[in-house]
């Protein structure tokens, strides 16, 4: 009865912060609102035992890529009117979109592939059953080589992001911060006797 | 499970909160006591001794003319997110004291089996502090961008690149605990230290210890990385704004988390709630442990008496060039060690769980 | 060895230890702070604190409204009015100081003729109103009055280098 208090708590609370994300005119707002609905998201994960996942979404999402977001959306001064002006424009495409997600989400809950008696786990795994470790077991053994395919393609992304921000521009002066570490007290002061 | 026996959980666990939220604030409140009294110490001074004896009741003092304090809210200000702010930066602060183990107790013999004095000893604790102390940015952001101010503006977009930037040099000295420890709760890292100083994490991880520890003081803005709130640049960085108990709020937030790296600490790497000797373990573990994070308190004090104010390409240089490599390089000298013959054995002696 | 060495001074943060050991040492030091209700720091024969207005053994005031001392005031803090008293005298029907506006630079004391005007080494005479500073000659010469045996030391003690 709890768990399905807290279930109805979390989804609920899941839904009206994406309508907010969405509905909210402040971007800013619109950023909090997503953080909410990771949030309750996360929340969902504990109902299901997956605290691991639950925990790194939170970590991941909320701790570093919504700040980035946030980062951005400070930074951006966004014109109100501007925004409004010719959604009409661009609401067939828009609206299609979501339309045909809609259906796909409908037909696939409906088709009874996900229904409670389909899954591989109805009740609750006991205490001792640690979800971090079966993770990281399977990860290891049976998907590692997607795990490593993966890793592979995330530090390819890293380099290539710092590549793109690495530009010398000629006509700027930069300190060398090395250099002024590296110094030392030998390098600049010299001893002359008088 | 009837009404009754939730209604007894529910104060049960009220009890377990309030047995650690009030010493904590309790905590926090003398902290800037003994840093008032230390700084002035190192400066040849008296620091605070008016209010009471020895200046015992100068938090008190402090609080109460805080919270008498006018509030003001700018004009321009997004009045909510501007009040909302305080509150999002001191609550993960707080919470993330839930999953803290302050020791191993029998309750005087009333349990047969030693429980762990936690509120929540959750499996994944070590996530669960990262994940949460993580949350303490948005109070940061939101109260720079709802001030309408400069200066808040800038002094929030340092702090929570600083934040970011050293939580990843955290993140991956944990890192090393956790394979040494081969858990990611807290209390059994802790147990995996036990029998005396020579177990202890920092032994091994030496400079996984030294740069837990002052990414530490970078994570939660302490001096000598307290570039957010710069006075000579910024004025006072995030909280120009602000006045009064909101004000207080955001220096409680940041004691807070200051007491929660000490803690953090000594359970990672100075062996928790054990002692250095085994023979000295008649002493309650919670004493060892309180005492340890005390100690490492005293010494962020320290370093603030000491230390000069980074600049900051040389913090993010710090952060990025130097403690990242290293904590990576020692990941993998961690990593291979534990899988190469003859050095294995070596390290087998901090693994239990081999 | 040099090369080992310095390497070893820079990952061991050898420089930051030194730091700590003398801030470390400090902790320890004898605290110089003085803790001024309780103590005070001594005080020169020459320090100028509170103004006072003298009077001669005999009870006269010593005052002969000359108005050197309202000429010098280089804050235009000192207003004095004068009149001729029944002996022939000349004398001051008002002798005002205003405190805030005061600038404690001696000038006064060192324009009299007859030592009439000085400068105390009293410095505790705050108050809560902006009038309670503004010192008419009763308080001033209610001030010489009570102070009347350390200005005298003090003057003697000073006398030398006058």
């Amino acid at each position: 009865m709890l768990e399905s208090a807290f279930f109805w708590l979390f989804g609920g609370l899941a839904v009206a912060a994406s309508l907010g994300v969405i509905l909210s005119r402040n971007t800013m707002h619109s950023v909090m609102w997503l953080i909410l609905c990771f949030f309750n998201a996360a929340g969902l994960f504990f109902l299901l035992d997956a605290e691991f996942l639950g925990i790194i979404l939170i970590l991941i999402y909320v701790g570093a890529v919504m700040v980035l977001f946030m980062f951005v959306v400070m930074m951006l001064e966004v014109n109100e009117a501007v925004k409004r002006e010719g959604w009409l424009q661009y609401l067939p495409v828009g609206g299609m979109i979501a339309v045909i997600l809609f259906i796909e989400l409908v037909a696939a809950s409906t088709s009874g592939l996900f229904g409670s008696e389909q899954m591989a786990m109805a009740a609750h795994m006991g205490a001792d059953v640690n979800n971090t470790v079966e993770i990281g077991k399977e990860l290891y053994t049976r998907y590692l080589l997607g795990f490593e395919i993966a890793a592979i393609i995330l530090l390819v992304a890293l380099i290539g992001a710092i590549v793109l921000t690495l530009r010398e521009r000629k006509d700027a002066k930069y300190q060398n911060i090395s250099k002024q570490v590296h110094v030392r007290k030998e390098d600049r002061l010299r001893k002359v006797s008088m | 499970m009837d009404w009754l026996d939730m209604a007894l959980q529910a104060v049960i666990w009220a009890a377990e909160i309030l047995a650690i939220a009030v010493p904590v604030a309790l905590a926090v409140a003398y902290t800037t006591y003994a840093e008032r009294r230390v700084i002035g110490w190192i400066q040849v001074r008296q620091g605070c001794n008016r209010v009471g004896p020895y200046g015992l009741l100068q938090p008190l003092a402090d609080g109460l003319k805080l919270f008498l304090k006018e509030t003001i809210i700018p004009t321009k200000a997004n009045k909510f997110l501007f009040i909302a702010a305080p509150v999002m930066a001191l609550m993960p602060a707080l919470l993330a004291f839930a999953v803290v183990p302050f020791g191993e107790t029998t309750l005087f013999g009333l349990w047969e089996t030693t429980h762990v004095m936690a509120i929540a000893n959750l499996n994944v604790g070590v996530l669960y502090v990262m994940a949460i102390s993580s949350l303490s940015i948005y109070g940061i952001l939101m109260a720079g961008w709802a001030s309408n101010s400069k200066y808040a503006l800038i002094g929030a977009i340092r702090s929570t690149s600083q934040m970011i930037s050293y939580e990843i040099s955290m993140g991956f000295s944990i890192v090393c605990v956790l394979i040494l420890a081969g858990s990611l709760g807290l209390s059994d890292i802790v147990r995996a230290q036990e029998g005396g100083l020579f177990h202890w994490y920092f032994i091994p991880l030496f400079p996984m210890f030294i740069v837990f520890f002052i990414s530490g003081a970078a994570e939660t803005n302490r001096s000598p990385f307290d570039l957010p709130e710069g006075e000579a640049e910024l004025v006072a960085g995030f909280f120009v704004e602000y006045s009064g108990m909101w004000f207080a709020v955001f220096s409680l937030a940041e004691y807070a988390a200051m007491f929660l790296i000490a803690l953090m600490t000594s359970i990672l790497f100075l062996g928790g709630w054990y002692a250095p000797i085994p023979a000295l373990d008649f002493i309650p573990g919670t004493i060892w442990l309180l005492g340890k994070a005390s100690f490492l308190v005293f010494v962020f004090i320290w370093f603030r008496a000491t230390f000069p104010r980074y600049r900051y390409d040389q913090l993010m240089r710090l952060g990025w060039k130097v403690f990242l490599p290293w904590t990576l390089a020692w990941i993998a000298v961690i990593g291979i060690s534990t899988y190469t013959p003859g050095l294995s054995d070596v390290i087998a002696f901090w693994q239990p769980w081999r | 060895m040099n090369f080992i060495k310095r390497h070893l001074k820079t990952w061991l943060l050898w420089e930051l230890v030194i730091g700590l050991s003398l801030t470390g040492r400090y902790l320890f030091k004898k605290k110089i702070t003085v803790e001024y209700p309780e103590e005070r720091t001594p005080l020169s024969p020459r320090f100028r604190g509170l103004h006072a207005l003298r009077r001669y053994e005999s009870g006269e005031e010593r005052c002969i409204a000359c108005k050197l001392c309202e000429v010098t005031c280089p804050a235009l803090a000192i207003t004095i009015e004068s009149e001729e008293r029944a002996d022939g005298s000349r004398r001051t029907t008002r002798y005002d100081i205003d405190m805030t506006k005061c600038i404690f630079c001696g000038f006064c004391q060192e324009a009299c003729p007859v030592d009439a005007i000085v400068e105390t080494q009293e410095f505790e005479y705050a108050s809560e109103t902006r009038a309670a500073l503004y010192y008419t000659k009763d308080m001033l010469l209610n001030v010489g009055d009570r102070y009347e045996p350390q200005i005298a030391a003090n003057l003697a003690a000073d006398a030398r280098y006058q």
